[in-house]
């Protein structure tokens, strides 16, 4: 839940980029870390494994300005996607107030997306939350694949498996070449932040 | 669960005080409040501190949630102590009620019986501002 500090008008938001695992996930955040540096004030927190998978999580905070007189600090976190890690994907959804699902085209992990889909809307059944009114931006990861002649899921057939009934806003990316990574963080930005606007309003007039 | 804490201002600048009374006055280097998604609430230090507070808060939310985990796998309901020990600088853990986390940095001057003791203090009088 966004925390709204009076006292010094900040509100500290938490999105969470979720997924299977190797689907490129903290590869978003490293491409937001780097494009946006003038924005980060500290370094990008990583828990990684020995061969460079997340192990806890990442973590990036972010200034995006000031909304209704309220400084706006925007704190990104991703998931280890691997399965054995429900755990720890819990501990970091604790909190949340939107979510990029990161989706691998690559048709050999289809139904890993669909299955790490399934695993968000419990995790968040779990809090209280429901997957179909959280903001939520999908995020069809690694379109460059078919490039380099690795087979990759249609979109309509992505959009089949995981959006169905979400209806969520969706972004075809290569996050490895930073493409649609900005945008993917800006709508979600956005939707989180109208989400809790009627807060802001409240606490503006205090 | 979500958080149930909107703070007011006059409740924020009650904790603080109760932290620089408890905790800055005894001599710790910082003492930062936050709840268990990990944002930062309350952040006092000494004037000479220079940590990165929201990766600190971050890190420290996901450990003592890790920790809490452990424990239960093991049986027990939560462990009484979560202290790391630096070579200069120890950094102490502590649950208020159930959704906030209260973390001191200390140096080697402050004993961590006492710290204890003070945090208990402080605990308690934080529980009772936000009933």
């Amino acid at each position: 839940m966004a925390l709204i500090n009076p006292k010094k008008r900040e509100v500290q938001v938490k999105i969470v980029y979720y997924g299977p695992g190797r689907g490129g996930k903290t590869t978003n955040l490293e491409y937001i870390n780097e494009k946006f540096r003038s924005r980060i004030k500290s370094e990008m927190v990583t828990v990684k494994t020995y061969n460079d998978r997340t192990l806890f999580f990442d973590f990036l905070p972010f200034d995006i300005g000031m909304i209704k007189g309220y400084t706006i600090k925007v704190q990104f976190y991703t998931v280890p996607g691997q399965v054995k890690y429900n755990a720890t994907r819990k501990l970091v959804l604790r909190g949340v107030d939107g979510i990029v699902f990161v989706a691998d085209s690559m048709t050999l992990r289809q139904e890993m997306n669909i299955r790490s889909l399934e695993n968000l809307a419990e995790n968040l059944l779990s809090f209280n939350k429901n997957i179909e009114t959280i903001p939520l931006v999908m995020q069809y990861n690694k379109r460059d694949l078919k490039t380099e002649g690795i087979p990759i899921l249609p979109v309509e057939v992505m959009e089949k498996d995981l959006n169905t009934g979400l209806k969520a806003p969706y972004y075809t990316a290569s996050a490895v070449n930073g493409e649609n990574v900005a945008v993917t963080m800006k709508r979600i930005i956005s939707m989180t932040v109208m989400s809790i606007r009627e807060k802001l309003e409240l606490g503006g007039s205090e | 669960m979500d958080f149930p804490f909107e703070f007011s201002k006059k409740q924020l600048e009650s904790i603080e005080d109760v932290l620089n009374e408890e905790l800055i006055e005894l001599g710790v280097q910082s003492v930062v409040l936050i709840d268990l998604a990990g944002n930062v609430i309350v952040n006092l230090d000494n004037g000479r501190c220079q940590h990165d507070v929201y990766s600190l808060a971050a890190l420290a939310a996901a450990n003592f949630g890790a920790v809490s985990a452990m424990a239960n796998i093991i049986g027990e309901e939560e462990f009484s102590l979560l202290f790391h020990k630096g070579e200069s600088d120890s950094i102490h853990f502590s649950k208020i009620g159930t959704d906030l986390l209260l973390l001191t940095i200390f140096g080697k001057d402050v004993s961590l019986g006492f710290l204890r003791l003070k945090v208990n203090e402080a605990n308690d009088r934080i529980r009772d501002l936000l009933l």
